[in-house]
């Protein structure tokens, strides 16, 4: 494990976080000339909750599709859990152990709230073709101990009503947990989460925010997020990278972050010139 | 009963088992299209391909032995052995797994986000292909398939309606088999697709491919995957077709046929490729037996496209296809 940690973290409320698990070093994402990303280094510590902000069009979504491997940066290093990672494709991410949401969510629409879950279940899943043909040994042995895994995320997400509804009925806030319960079915060690809350109502928002609590909590899950609503964010992170046109404009927990000027200036919308 | 009754009711059993073919091939076309939104042109010449091979590996027949002959000035006719039945099956398969391998690697790979009549092109260019590779491979002669189904009128269904209604029905037993295999194999698709890891995949991959991409699944794998099970069906419907009309190149042009069971059932259902293909194959043969006389006959070479057609006007989703909403 390398650890560029010499100074443990201690949280707000009195935790102390980890060490470094994903580790973003001069990451440069350009999309022919326009630059989304500019050199951009932060790292993401075992069992935080790690908020990137900004407004918009800053690069977030971008920088959490180079972490998700969607998008390939044409500069910089990404490590994961104390390795370098060489150019790798979405699929392969995922089975490293990197789970995502989508800000404009990508649940499978014609798929039952469980089946959705099951997916999540797919990296654990390693019985033969010929063994799921004939329904038989592994395959079957494999579906039952991972259909128990996923009663157990929906019974924590509180979705036990909708199990075996077609996920393209349900209301918006609904398929947003269903998301999440089909990223934390994984059993992620890290979960990226993108505009978790965005178009949702306060008391959608205070359900999620309790969830991504819980799940913190309960799991150990590190989690990095993005958010656009300002409050919520700092109620909920350890740690935030603040991004503003493509560059860091601040980093750390929400306290120094709140009274760093460029940040203000950022969000007030101060002429850039 | 009438008698013109009881030959219609003949006819619509005749029809249904007709149409049992339709709904296979028109199966590996909707299987293709929901997982990569191509629409496989080489569906039938597929079909025509593993009938070749099959007939070929049982035959003991050497891939190729023309070109060889040619080339070298040998002298080869054949392995000089024969393979039973059910292990050239298996051997097709290989060969249609290989195929369908081949297929990713080597085209689909570099027109990954292409627009789909770029796609549909090229599988046109493959089924050509394929037909020519076919020819190539195991000669262009007319052959002739059996690998074991029961042939000729079943007597139990003569003796029995003809106790009944004093009329006995025709109902060839090779059609009887086609329909039994046929249904097994859906239902087995269809458990493969709802009860297993893959089978998810599969739907997920059909569903949306990013998010199949967040939670670990390779296109590339489900691609393959499901050209491997086209490559199944069509080797099913070729050894059906096959073993009822001969292998020859005709075989292919039943593809077109399964057009418009697509256009009827929706080229995204399953369900709809099944109720498409019985629909058209009773429709025919129902509307060949009451109007083709006072038309002319061969009704039965434009009913099809015509009820497509009809149905497009009123219905272009097809019976079971997803509404088509386009936001202004």
């Amino acid at each position: 494990m390398v650890k560029d940690a010499a100074d443990p973290i201690v949280t707000a409320d009195g935790r102390t976080i980890g060490d470094v698990l994903m580790d973003m070093r001069g990451i440069t994402l350009r999309f022919g000339g326009v630059e989304a990303i500019k050199d951009i280094s932060f790292d993401i510590r075992e069992g935080e909750i790690r908020a990137i902000i900004g407004p918009n069009g800053a690069g977030k979504s971008s920088m959490l599709n180079v972490i998700s491997g969607f998008y390939v940066p044409q500069e910089g290093e990404v490590w994961f859990r104390g390795e370098k990672r060489p150019p790798m494709k979405p699929y392969q991410v995922a089975r490293q152990g990197i789970a995502r949401t989508f800000q404009n969510i990508a649940l499978f629409g014609g798929m039952s709230v469980l089946d959705n879950v099951m997916t999540g279940r797919l990296t654990h899943m390693d019985s033969s073709l010929l063994s799921q043909a004939i329904w038989w040994g592994r395959a079957q042995k494999e579906e039952v101990e991972n259909r128990a895994k996923v009663e157990r995320i929906i019974d924590f997400l509180e979705i036990q009503h909708i199990r075996k509804t077609p996920v393209a009925r349900l209301p918006y806030g609904l398929k947003k947990r269903v998301e999440l319960a089909r990223a934390l079915a994984a059993e992620p060690k890290l979960l990226l989460l993108d505009e978790p809350m965005a178009g949702m109502n306060v008391e959608e928002k205070e359900d999620m925010s309790r969830f991504i609590l819980d799940v913190n909590d309960e799991f150990g899950t590190t989690i990095a997020l993005i958010e656009h609503d300002m409050g919520v964010v700092m109620d909920l992170s350890d740690r935030v990278v603040v991004m503003d046109y493509g560059r860091k404009i601040g980093d750390g927990t929400p306290d120094e972050v709140r009274g760093n000027q460029e940040v203000i200036d950022a969000y007030l919308g101060v002429a850039h010139d | 009963m009438p008698d013109q009754l009881l030959f219609a009711i003949e006819v619509t059993l005749n029809g249904l088992m007709a149409g049992v073919l339709y709904a296979l091939v028109a199966l590996g076309f909707v299987l293709i299209f929901k997982a990569s939104g191509i629409f496989n042109y080489a569906q039938g010449v597929m079909a025509l391909f593993a009938a070749l091979t099959l007939v070929g590996i049982m035959e003991g027949q050497v891939p190729f032995e023309h070109l060889i002959n040619v080339v070298f000035g040998t002298n080869i006719h054949g392995f000089g052995w024969e393979v039973p039945a059910l292990l050239a099956i298996l051997l097709t398969m290989v060969v249609m797994i290989a195929f369908a391998w081949a297929v990713n690697w080597i085209v689909l790979r570099h027109l990954v986000n292409q627009e789909p009549i770029i796609l549909f092109m090229a599988t046109i260019g493959l089924a050509y292909f394929l037909e020519g590779l076919g020819d190539m491979m195991w000669g262009s002669d007319i052959k002739t398939l059996d690998v074991g189904l029961p042939e000729g009128i079943n007597i139990w269904v003569d003796e029995t309606t003809f106790e009944l209604f004093g009329y006995g029905f025709f109902i060839d037993n090779l059609d009887i088999a086609a329909t039994l295999i046929a249904a097994v194999l859906v239902t087995v698709l269809v458990a493969f697709s709802q009860y297993t890891k893959h089978g998810r995949a599969l739907r997920a991959v059909a569903d949306d491919h990013q998010a199949a991409l967040s939670v670990g699944i390779s296109l590339n794998f489900i691609w393959v995957l499901v050209w491997s099970i086209a490559g199944f069906v069509a080797l099913v419907a070729g050894i059906m077709w096959g073993a009822k009309s001969g292998v020859q190149f005709s075989l292919s042009l039943i593809a077109l046929k399964a057009l418009p069971v697509l256009m009827l059932g929706g080229f995204t259902s399953i369900p709809g490729a099944i109720v498409g293909g019985l629909i058209i194959g009773v429709g025919e043969k129902l509307f060949e037996f009451l109007l083709g006389p006072a038309l002319g006959g061969a009704t039965e070479n434009w009913f099809a496209y015509v009820l497509a057609l009809i149905f497009l006007v009123f219905r272009p989703q097809g019976l079971f296809g997803e509404k088509i909403i386009e936001r202004v």
